[in-house]
């Protein structure tokens, strides 16, 4: 019989082995869905996984995975803070359009001025819009106890009500002949989010996902906010004992993870997606909690993560086109590594033990 | 009859690295009370959960009334006739007891039933239970009487008891004793499972000893001495802690009528304490668990913010300040509960030296954190208190409860407190350990701190405390000299402390 025994410690070297064991097997058992759909699994997994980085066509693809890996990690390293404190926000998706919504309407506001001020204007009202909209299920978390995982979820559908009524409405661009959307950022030089080195992909956002990696680095490892917060996720009486105020830490995480999922919407909609259009969210924030839990919460690990996640967009895409791919096994890719993740995190806490058949 | 009721052949049991078990045979009896005295660790634990059906051996064999004994499981063992009452109660606190113990049953039979029979048994051994209470409503005392009844419903020819009296009153251990009396007369095995040596003298036939898996000797507990006892399960001479006589000194902590609400629904409220503590002196608390000894730690500590001006430390009004603002004027507590409250388990024993010593040790500067301070703050304690581990990387969790104890104690000694609090200090701590831990607080105290030390330990706090008091339903009487105070005295106090100051105008 197969027992699960618990470590004393938690295994260092398995907490490292995991992701990489997870990537591995969702390899395998993608290359059997693969293979069961008529593909040549070996190649649909070369295309999934290399060739965004090393086919012909890389130079174009290369850029890419920083466009969409840098709002994964943006997300995805606010979202980390909460998590490991133990506090849910799933809603990331609702503050990241918020957040865009906010951003884009400081900056249409100035159109058509040219200024250096409006492009910081509107990364300030990016993220405190996600963090306003954060502060929702925050706020009625510790004063009424609620459940933030419910209502951040649902204040996704709210948000993403909100978006269509300003893309159909407030936001609607009067210069376009009644299509809705708004008018293009990107185009509008105070307010687009550039590329800093043109033809790299590396516009604000891309900067500000790393330097958000070292941040949450120095302040998790090094800082007693980090500390506190890892020590409420894994003992709540204890960091009570320690002086933690549950409440505010609530609030801060939430503040965190808001302000970060909200840059990340303004930079989107400043740059790669241009407008605020009803289909604009494309579920970046979603994508981020299987980002943050694939790096194991860890900043470092996220960036990795979040590397890998924006090559099954590409690479998924590159199969969708070149093989014919349904885009739903792609999603189903997508939340094998999920799964295999958390199956094989097991191992890090637990190690397996064959006892004998008991007679 | 010969062959005796359970006998015990070459049990063995290994875990990585550590043998629990070595070639432990002993025999118990028909209806014999039969000890199992050793520190923690020594492999008590192992040793009943193998013969209740826990654990495998890894090599011995069992028989049960001369047949083989294997049970793969408990319910195996309890069908075989050996029952267990453990230290942590498994029990539901919104359910009623008849519930409760249908919930063991395999087969429960209707409620009315198992009420009907709960009283009967109840009567039969003196263990007064209304089985219709809900569980959260009783006392620890009663919860285990709850446990003894479940067991004694299956009508058992072994019962194993783990620690029983350590939740219990002196009166209530009286209780307890004529019962297990009466079941050893009517034939029932007990195996007896305590660190207090004077109950296993009162109370056992027999006594086996174990020192680190190992059998290291048998004794009849009522021709041997208490420390005697000790000594051969520590397997060297005991210290005794030693208190030096000093005169009290100013008052450093001062309680006026503290009240607080209970802070969930089974706790309790703290009602009206007035006290004062002094420079020097150790006040010793004693009381039954759940009497609202968590809820004055947490009131002290600063986890539970109470009236501002029901504190007062050194004349300033106290009661509303966060834990760090006490721990830096020079307040520290240590909770009961270890693992999750004072230690945080899966960090490392650095980590949770920054848990509290982060202020007074200055851990941190603008909030970042000296790693390489907390880490020599660590080893500082684990080398003072003689904490077992490989080092201050090692997760909490790994650390024995003895062990973790000694340090959580240590860590908040260290800091050199003028005043720390507390609770249960060595509940669960081998006797070795737990007399390291009372001679710190004695030394701390010796250096002119005040030491509030909360316990159940009725024992400890008579060799440690100055005065003593004891805390009753949130009450707390007024402290007395603890020289001379009697047992009963002591049982009186505990029993309803609010009646004691009519009775005793002084001492």
């Amino acid at each position: 019989m197969i027992m699960l025994e618990k470590r004393p410690q938690p295994s260092r070297g398995w907490t490292f082995a995991t992701p990489v064991v997870a990537v591995v097997l969702t390899m395998f058992f993608g290359g059997l869905l693969f293979a069961a759909l008529g593909q040549d699994p070996l190649v649909t997994i070369r295309t999934i996984f290399l060739d965004p980085l090393f086919s012909e066509f890389a130079w174009f693809y290369r850029p890419q995975l920083l466009i969409k890996g840098a709002p994964l990690v943006l997300i995805a390293i606010g979202l980390s803070f909460g998590f490991r404190a133990g506090i849910w926000n799933i809603g990331a998706e609702g503050q990241y359009i918020v957040g865009a919504i906010c951003g884009a309407a400081v900056g249409l506001a100035f159109y058509p001025m040219e200024s250096f001020i409006i492009f910081p204007l509107m990364v300030i009202a990016g993220a405190s819009g996600g963090l306003l909209w954060a502060m929702i299920p925050g706020l009625l978390r510790v004063r009424f106890g609620t459940n933030e995982i419910l209502v951040s979820l649902m204040l996704v559908y709210v948000a993403e009500q909100l978006l269509a009524s300003m893309a159909l409405g407030a936001l609607r661009n009067p210069d376009g002949m009644g299509f809705p959307g708004s008018r293009n950022l990107s185009q509008y030089e105070s307010a687009a989010n550039l590329e800093i080195i043109a033809g790299s992909g590396m516009h604000w956002g891309v900067l500000t996902a790393f330097l958000a990696v070292i941040v949450a680095y120095v302040a998790l490892s090094r800082h007693i906010f980090g500390f506190n917060v890892r020590l409420s996720g894994q003992s709540p009486r204890a960091a009570r004992f320690a002086g933690v105020n549950p409440g505010l830490l609530v609030l801060i995480c939430m503040a965190i993870s808001g302000a970060l999922a909200g840059l990340a919407g303004l930079f989107e909609v400043a740059g790669p997606a241009g407008q605020i259009s009803i289909d604009f969210n494309v579920g970046y924030g979603f994508t981020a909690i299987i980002v943050a839990f694939l790096g194991r919460l860890h900043p470092v690990g996220i960036l990795l993560a979040g590397g890998l996640m924006a090559l099954t967009y590409i690479g998924g895409e590159i199969a969708q086109s070149n093989l014919g791919l349904p885009i739903a096994a792609i999603q189903i890719l997508q939340g094998m590594l999920l799964f295999f993740l958390l199956a094989v995190d097991v191992l890090t806490n637990y190690r397996i033990t064959w006892a004998r058949k008991i007679a | 009859m010969t062959e005796p009721l359970l006998r015990l052949s070459g049990l063995t049991k290994a875990y990585p690295g550590v043998v629990a078990n070595k070639d432990v045979s002993f025999n118990i009896e028909r209806g014999e009370v039969h000890a199992l005295l050793g520190e923690n660790g020594a492999g008590k634990s192992t040793l009943v959960k193998t013969i209740y059906g826990l654990v495998k051996p890894d090599s011995g064999t069992m028989t049960l009334e001369g047949q083989p004994f294997q049970p793969p499981e408990p319910r195996a063992a309890r069908a075989a006739g050996v029952a267990m009452v453990f230290q942590h109660f498994s029990l539901f606190d919104a359910m009623n007891v008849a519930e409760n113990i249908a919930l063991g049953m395999e087969n429960p039979p209707p409620q009315a039933e198992i009420a009907a029979k709960v009283r009967t048994v109840s009567d039969q051994y003196g263990l007064p239970l209304d089985p219709d209470r809900i569980v959260g409503e009783l006392s620890a005392g009663e919860r285990q009487r709850v446990e003894i009844i479940r067991c004694l419903l299956q009508d058992p020819k072994l019962l194993i008891m783990d620690e029983p009296t350590s939740v219990l009153t002196p009166q209530e251990v009286d209780i307890l004793f004529e019962t297990l009396r009466q079941l050893s007369a009517e034939g029932t095995a007990i195996l007896y499972i305590s660190h207090k040596l004077e109950e296993i003298r009162a109370l056992c036939d027999n006594a086996t000893v174990l020192r680190l898996g190992e059998v290291v000797g048998e004794c009849d507990p009522r021709q041997t001495s208490a420390r005697d006892m000790a000594e051969l399960m520590v397997g060297t001479v005991l210290h005794v802690p030693e208190k030096a006589d000093k005169p009290a000194g100013e008052t450093v902590l001062a309680l006026n009528g503290l009240s607080a609400k209970a802070p969930h629904r089974f706790g309790t409220p703290l009602r009206d304490i007035t006290l004062e503590v002094r420079k020097g002196e150790v006040l010793g608390i004693g009381g039954v668990a759940g009497n609202g000894q968590d809820e004055l730690v947490a009131a002290l500590s600063g986890e539970m913010r109470t009236g501002k001006t029901m504190i007062s430390y050194k004349g300033d009004a106290i009661g509303h300040l966060p834990p760090n603002a006490r721990r830096k004027m020079g307040l520290l507590a240590a909770p009961e509960e270890r693992m999750g409250h004072a230690a945080a388990p899966d960090m490392s024993l650095t980590e949770n030296a920054i848990l509290t010593a982060m202020t007074r040790e200055k851990l941190t500067t603008k909030g970042f954190l000296h790693w390489g301070k907390a880490r020599t703050f660590a080893e500082g304690v684990i080398a003072a208190f003689d904490v077992r581990t490989p080092g201050p990387q090692n997760a909490a969790r790994s650390l024995s409860g003895g062990n973790l104890q000694k340090f959580v104690i240590g860590r908040e000694i260290m800091q050199a407190p003028e005043v720390l609090v507390v609770n249960q200090p060595t509940w669960g701590v081998d006797a070795s350990a737990a007399a390291a831990i009372r001679q710190a607080l004695l030394d701390l105290a010796a250096k002119g701190a005040a030491v509030i030390v909360i316990s159940q330990d009725l024992d400890e706090l008579m060799e440690i405390s100055d005065r003593f008091a004891a805390l009753n339903e949130g009450r707390l009487s007024n402290p007395r000299p603890a020289k001379g105070l009697t047992v009963e005295e002591i049982g009186l106090m505990l029993g309803g402390a609010h009646d004691m100051e009519v009775a005793h105008v002084d001492a």
